[in-house]
């Protein structure tokens, strides 16, 4: 049963908030995912929901965490350097502990950059990206069925945890089309909002949304309890594939759309007789570093791959501590990685190794 | 014995941290009033600024939300727009409504966004100590303009509710003063009158209060009193800018 | 092993996109894996378009392409762009109103049709990417006729339905050529 469409990733991601009982979207355009503003510009009157066109990416933000304070199940999306424009209210939402959904379709920076995929907003995505001590939970998906299900699953990790959830995309698989499958109805889990100001109706106490803490000892507390919430979400919330590494000579590590590069990648070398696998984290916050642990023996050799200049690299580094030899191959500003920059990779580092 | 004065029900019953001869607590007081005598307290939602009201969540007893610098007209808007039936006000001062969310105010504003603002103006910045605010007035001496607001140097103050006032959006818009109590009544029924507005569903209402800052102004609390009558007013003349013949 | 790597390249306003999204859907209905990458940005304003089409029997690898199976150029440029990419034995159909270069390359299977000229007679300059795909759709099996026709019936809006029959006529045309 279920919906089988051909849809464009940007808009696969609208309809899953939809579906995962979003009715509260602000945003502000930019190329390359603003096709979700426009999914959202018609389908959420006809659901009784609120598509706002803000002025700003900062306004966009703040409209999120209000929307978040009361409760609802809110999103926002944009591209990177709208992100960067977000960082404040991002900040605030960690802070505050609201949950809420925001998406970066990557594009090349920095600066305005170019509008071609890009995946150099690993560090901003994963390690806080505006001020202070604070993570989002980063999902990483790889093809528009993920789009739809991990969109889905990042409302009810956000509302679990009280945290924002980031679904980190590229040009790619915004703009890409492929089948998507909906399900017929979405189980949407329900949580305890008791914390919410909604209106106390004069039958509690006032509630507060909050991230100021004057007193140094209360923020350390405060902050504390983030920490051991993120402790909690890696325990938790580690996900990723491992594909084809039983017996792989040297693992790529990938995520998002250059993990199905590196697919056919390990495809072609198949046909030349090269054994590789494929190590693709799905959440890039937390880190799966269980994955790691389970291959951590078999192969050769890492090989991280990602369209930046290597950031997600340090984190493979920072789980291997030393244990095993881990390389980069990458491209920049909207450049795509091909098979052959990273067939050349392999083969050099085999060279090495054999 | 028959009670004649008491506190709002809407005012949490603990010391306010503000300066003696600041205003902030008269503004909040009035806000409670409204509140209690609108019997509105239950769906009340109140976004609290960046500056010395930055806690006045504390001060609240309707569920309250503190807000970015700037932004809470913003936030305002992502709560409104979550809670069409429920009431939302912000209360931001001049730095924060009038400088770094200017571009928040202006579109909230010409939305016609169905909340209430309170906007208090004291022509400078308090919590950041005394820094000289979009509406300082020419020659006025802060931490910043140690000579006096020089509009070569700075530009000119402004005139919030008269450029609000342009918009088409807003339903209500209304300047007041704190400085003396035929004032202040004024200004509390100028505060009712704004969330009248927003229970009658007709649209952005915003009400500017003329406030005193002694501790940064260096003058004592009389004086400060004096200042907002003598040289505030000249420049920011009190009166209702839109919605003079709404009946609410 | 059932595999299409298709682009589909030339200028914007030629459907170059639309060729590409009809060949995704109908490969869908044929129950298989499908994939559609256009090129985005200010190069759909007028300038240069292309997408890029996977049908498979096989989960999809990739649906960035760096060589394909075939390969339909309604411009110069867009010849001289991808003309390395085709796989050795690859279908290389050109619209050759619009195409005046030949192709370097001696080992591909190279398939000329005037299809703007075409189009024109037909009084609907916008059926040339139609000739093309029955072309293509001849040559490679990578989706049948019946199931093109569905496609239209799918991505077009209702309005539009009415000249589905034309274009099915337009195809099988392209397909004779």
């Amino acid at each position: 049963m279920g919906q089988k469409l051909l849809m464009k990733g940007n808009e696969v991601i609208a309809e899953a908030a939809i579906r995962a009982g979003c009715r509260h979207y602000f945003g502000y355009p930019i190329t390359p995912q603003t096709e979700i503003m426009h999914y959202m510009a018609k389908r959420m009157p006809a659901v009784g929901g609120v598509f706002l066109q803000a002025e700003s990416e900062v306004a966009a933000i703040n409209m999120v965490y209000g929307a978040a304070s009361t409760g609802h199940r809110v999103m926002t999306s944009s591209s990177s350097p709208g992100i960067s424009l977000k960082q404040e209210g991002i900040s605030y939402i960690a802070g505050a502990q609201l949950p809420a959904v925001i998406v970066n379709i990557m594009r090349g920076g920095p600066g305005l950059g170019g509008i071609q995929p890009s995946q150099s907003d690993y560090f901003q995505a994963t390690k806080g990206g505006g001020h202070g001590d604070y993570h989002m939970v980063v999902l990483a998906p790889a093809s528009v069925q993920e789009l739809y299900e991990l969109t889905v699953e990042a409302f009810n990790i956000a509302d679990r945890y009280r945290i924002m959830t980031m679904i980190l995309g590229d040009g790619v698989l915004g703009q890409m089309m492929e089948v998507v499958n909906f399900r017929d109805e979405e189980k949407i889990e329900t949580f305890d909002k008791s914390w919410a100001a909604n209106g106390h109706d004069n039958k509690r106490e006032h509630n507060m949304i909050t991230s100021i803490h004057l007193d140094p000892a209360v923020l350390e507390q405060w902050n504390i309890g983030l920490q051991n919430k993120y402790k909690l979400i890696s325990q938790n919330e580690q996900r990723y594939e491992l594909y084809n590494c039983d017996d792989a000579e040297i693992i790529l590590v990938a995520y998002g759309s250059v993990a199905r590069i590196c697919k056919g990648v390990i495809r072609e070398a198949a046909e030349q007789g090269i054994k590789l696998g494929l190590l693709r984290p799905i959440t890039l916050f937390p880190f799966p570093t269980d994955a790691f642990d389970k291959v951590l023996d078999i192969p050769k050799a890492f090989l991280t791959v990602e369209m930046s200049s290597g950031q997600m690299v340090e984190d493979v580094r920072l789980t291997i501590e030393g244990r095993k030899p881990v390389y980069f191959v990458g491209r920049m500003g909207g450049m795509i990685p091909t098979v052959k920059d990273i067939m050349s990779k392999v083969k050099e580092i085999k060279e090495k190794h054999d | 014995m028959a009670v004649v004065f008491k506190a709002p029900h809407a005012l949490v019953d603990v010391p306010m941290h503000y300066c003696p001869g600041c205003t902030h607590g008269i503004a909040h007081r009035l806000i409670a009033e409204a509140i209690d005598e609108l019997d509105i307290e239950g769906k009340t939602i109140g976004v609290s600024p960046v500056g010395c009201a930055y806690n006045n969540y504390l001060y609240f007893n309707c569920d309250m939300v503190q807000a970015a610098h700037g932004r809470a007209p913003a936030v305002a808007t992502g709560i409104k727009r979550c809670l069409p039936e429920n009431v939302v006000f912000t209360y931001q001062g001049d730095g924060d409504l009038a400088a770094i969310g200017t571009s928040e105010i202006v579109h909230a504003a010409t939305r016609g966004e169905n909340i209430t603002v309170i906007f208090i103006n004291n022509t400078i910045y308090g919590m950041t100590s005394g820094q000289m605010a979009p509406t300082t007035l020419l020659g006025q001496m802060t931490t910043t303009t140690p000579f006096g607001r020089d509009p070569k140097v700075n530009g000119f103050p402004i005139r919030v509710s008269e450029m609000l006032a342009t918009l088409e959006g807003p339903a209500y818009i209304e300047r007041v003063s704190l400085h003396d109590v035929r004032h202040i009544k004024k200004a509390k029924e100028a505060v009712k009158k704004a969330f009248r507005v927003q229970l009658a569903g007709k649209g952005f209402s915003l009400v500017e209060v003329l406030s005193t800052c002694p501790t940064n102004w260096g003058l004592s609390p009389v004086e400060a009193m004096k200042r907002v009558e003598r040289e505030m007013i000249p420049h920011y003349p009190l009166g209702v800018f839109v919605g003079a013949n709404l009946e609410v | 092993m059932f595999l299409h790597e298709i682009i589909i390249a030339g200028f914007g306003g030629q459907g170059i996109l639309s060729a590409g999204r009809l060949l995704a859907y109908a490969g869908m209905l044929e129950e298989r894996q499908v994939s559609f990458l256009p090129s985005y940005g200010p190069e759909m304003r007028g300038g240069t378009a292309n997408c890029m089409v996977v049908i498979s029997e096989e989960a999809i690898a990739s649906p960035v392409l760096n060589s394909c199976s075939a390969l339909i150029v309604m411009n110069n440029p867009s010849l001289e762009k991808f003309e390395s990419w085709l796989k050795p034995g690859g279908v290389l159909i050109a619209d050759s109103s619009m195409v005046h270069k030949k192709p370097e390359r001696k080992d591909i299977n190279l398939f000329e049709i005037p299809a703007t000229e075409l189009a024109s007679e037909m009084g609907n300059k916008t059926y040339s990417n139609i000739y093309l795909l029955g072309k293509l759709i001849k040559v490679t099996g990578c989706v049948t006729p019946e199931n093109f026709e569905k496609a239209l019936y799918g991505i077009l809006s209702k309005s539009k339905h009415q000249m589905i029959p034309e274009e099915m006529e337009v195809l099988r045309a392209g397909m004779d050529y």
